[in-house]
């Protein structure tokens, strides 16, 4: 959009003056993640640029806490943790968010809206108080503290991301394709897995990335839910701050960016991938 | 009682459907096929004609009477067990599978092995002269060709009845006159029966066997498509299929299969007897316009002739339409083959016509 010739002093200054704001936004989000990443090679044991790292030294420059991130037991501990907990976290977010998907794209459901948005609610209930409240829910159920409590807590958390992603697919899957299938001798089972959850994938993956980094990322639910057997690797960093300011949490921060840019990368081919299927859809 | 005459493969006895309960959009409809039959379900939408296809392929339940298929209710069967064959109006060809993937849907359902698969998928592409495309996506192929392949999907299982709830919709209008022939020729080649559903009465006369004309959930006539035409039962058939002249009046005499009819205008006419029984009975008179005759010289010389004002001239090439005022009417057509001997008229031009008796049908009112 470039400026037209006709534009006012006014005009022209909003032009300019918008870019700069745009540039502000992106300065501020972008930059304490970004800080952290040259950080995490500091050679020293300090949360600040050394001399020599300013210098470009070398010397000023190690791998240090990354291989103390891998060594350590604790962390390994906490690394283990997230990696099992949140894959389990996501199938069953993923299995039962696209089931509810399905189910409240049919006409003939009563109290659809209703319905959608208790699933829902989880993301906009504030995360202190469901995690509150599955704490006394899953103290009285015996659930508290084990490995599976964590998992269903971090599974509803991501649930309503996998609704949204599978609903928003549906809404361009053609129900007539269900009916061709029944028509041809399928049953309900098989034609949901041959022909209605191909079609649904890019929803259903994006979903399921979305309730991975849901779990990877959680601190709040997992320290009311979980006990020290389920430590993940936020709930270390957040102990790790408070207690041994090592560097190692900006090591292992780097590490959890570089997944997060990796997963949404998936997303975004997923997404260009879908719409030329949506694209190349007949009728 | 299930009964194995061949002129009962699909039966609907007493079938009623109701969505909400209280407003009928099926009323009391009764209909047999015997096997082989091209049967067309026309009328305007809300008619009921696609609700009675989707009763039939199981997607909607009949709130009362029975479907039987084959002399056995299917009222209780899912539809992936009834095994008819069924082409969309949008084609419904599964977007992630290729062609030969799509028509091998339903023989791997069926559990058929791989050989036996490629030879009927290769046949029934055949059919619809599409072999070359086995390989490609739905996607990459034009509606026309998408067509094809959905009706070779609906065929390659070889059931013995096949739904088709309006094809060839999407379709422009050369292409459409090619697949009717086209689905024709298969449906009579291969000896399967179809019950075909369109708002399209061209489509309707040109493919069907028989054709049910639906209005307000009732089948208002059950005919061949001449007998439709040249015979229709009541006025709202002869409204719907083809073009019609209306004209209202009271019966003045009748005598077997001859009566008059006074117009509200006072015009006395001739025409044949069908909904009305005895004199003074009011009644709607129908006359399809080249039915309608300008030279007295070629009528009855008993006829009755009527007075008409030429309100447009129309020429069409192969015919002309004039549009007519008679007896109070100003939408009255009269068509007429363009020949040396035919007249042309001008706007205004004072003329007088008649008919056969027989070409004019007294319908209900």
């Amino acid at each position: 959009m470039a400026l037209p010739t006709y534009a006012t002093p006014l005009q022209r200054t909003w032009y300019y003056g918008f870019r700069v704001i745009c540039g502000l936004i992106f300065f501020f989000l972008m930059f304490p993640i970004a800080v952290i990443v040259p950080l995490s090679f500091n050679a020293q044991n300090y949360f600040t640029f050394t001399p020599e790292m300013l210098a470009l030294d070398p010397e000023g420059y190690s791998l240090h806490h990354y291989v103390d991130f891998f060594t350590n037991p604790d962390w390994q501990h906490a690394m283990w943790n997230s990696l099992s907990i949140a894959p389990m976290a996501t199938l069953v977010s993923v299995s039962l968010g696209t089931l509810a998907a399905v189910g409240l794209s049919q006409s003939h459901v009563p109290f659809k809206r209703v319905i959608m948005a208790v699933l829902i609610s989880p993301m906009i209930v504030p995360l202190i108080i469901s995690a509150a409240g599955m704490y006394f829910f899953f103290s009285t159920i015996g659930l508290q503290g084990t490995y599976w409590g964590v998992v269903l807590a971090h599974a509803i958390l991501g649930i309503p991301f996998v609704i949204i992603t599978v609903t928003a697919t549906l809404v361009g899957f053609d129900n007539s394709l269900t009916r061709a299938a029944a028509s041809m001798g399928a049953g309900p089972v098989r034609t949901f897995f041959k022909v209605q959850l191909p079609l649904i994938l890019p929803g259903v993956i994006s979903g399921a990335l979305f309730a991975f980094i849901t779990s990877f990322d959680e601190v709040v639910v997992v320290i009311f839910v979980g006990s020290a057997g389920q430590q993940t690797l936020p709930w270390q960093m957040f102990t790790g701050l408070r207690e041994q300011i090592s560097p190692t949490i900006l090591a292992v921060a780097t590490l959890m960016v570089g997944l997060s840019i990796l997963l949404l990368a998936t997303l975004e081919i997923l997404r260009r991938r879908n719409e030329r299927l949506r694209g190349m859809s007949p009728g | 009682m299930p009964t194995d005459r061949s002129d009962e493969f699909v039966v609907f006895d007493s079938v009623q459907k109701s969505y909400d309960g209280e407003i009928l959009v099926v009323k009391d409809l009764n209909l047999s096929m015997p096997k082989g039959e091209f049967l067309t379900m026309l009328g305007p939408s809300g008619s009921g004609k696609t609700t009675c296809l989707m009763m039939l392929a199981g997607f909607e339940t009949a709130t009362h009477g029975d479907i039987r298929l084959d002399g056995k209710p299917i009222n209780n069967i899912p539809p992936h067990k009834r095994g008819i064959g069924m082409v969309f109006q949008n084609y419904a060809l599964f977007p992630h599978m290729t062609i030969g993937e799509n028509l091998g849907f339903p023989l791997e359902v069926r559990g058929m092995g791989k050989s036996e698969r490629e030879a009927k998928i290769t046949r029934a592409l055949g059919m619809v002269q599409m072999e070359d495309f086995v390989n490609r996506r739905p996607a990459q192929l034009s509606g026309g060709q998408q067509q094809r392949v959905a009706l070779a999907r609906a065929l390659v299982f070889e059931p013995e009845l096949v739904l088709m709830d309006e094809p060839l919709g999407a379709l422009d209008k050369q292409l459409r006159e090619h697949m009717q022939f086209e689905i024709t020729r298969l449906a009579h080649d291969l000896g399967i029966t179809t019950v075909y559903v369109t708002h399209d009465q061209t489509e309707a006369l040109t493919m069907s066997d028989r054709v049910a004309v639906f209005n307000d959930g009732r089948i208002q006539q059950l005919a061949p498509p001449e007998d439709l035409y040249e015979r229709p039962e009541n006025s709202f058939v002869a409204q719907f299929i083809g073009e019609n002249n209306k004209l209202d009046g009271v019966v003045e005499t009748i005598n077997g299969e001859h009566c008059t009819v006074r117009l509200d205008d006072g015009t006395l006419v001739d025409a044949q007897p069908v909904n009305v029984s005895q004199a003074g009975e009011r009644t709607r008179v129908s006359i399809r316009p080249e039915r309608v005759e300008s030279n007295p010289e070629r009528l009855h010389p008993d006829a009755h002739l009527i007075d008409a004002e030429v309100l447009e001239f129309i020429y069409m090439g192969d015919t002309f339409r004039t549009r007519l005022r008679v007896a109070g009417n100003q939408d009255f057509v009269m068509k007429y083959r363009n020949a040396q001997d035919q007249p042309r008229y001008q706007k205004g031009d004072k003329i007088r016509i008649g008919w056969r008796p027989e070409d004019c049908r007294a319908l209900d009112a």
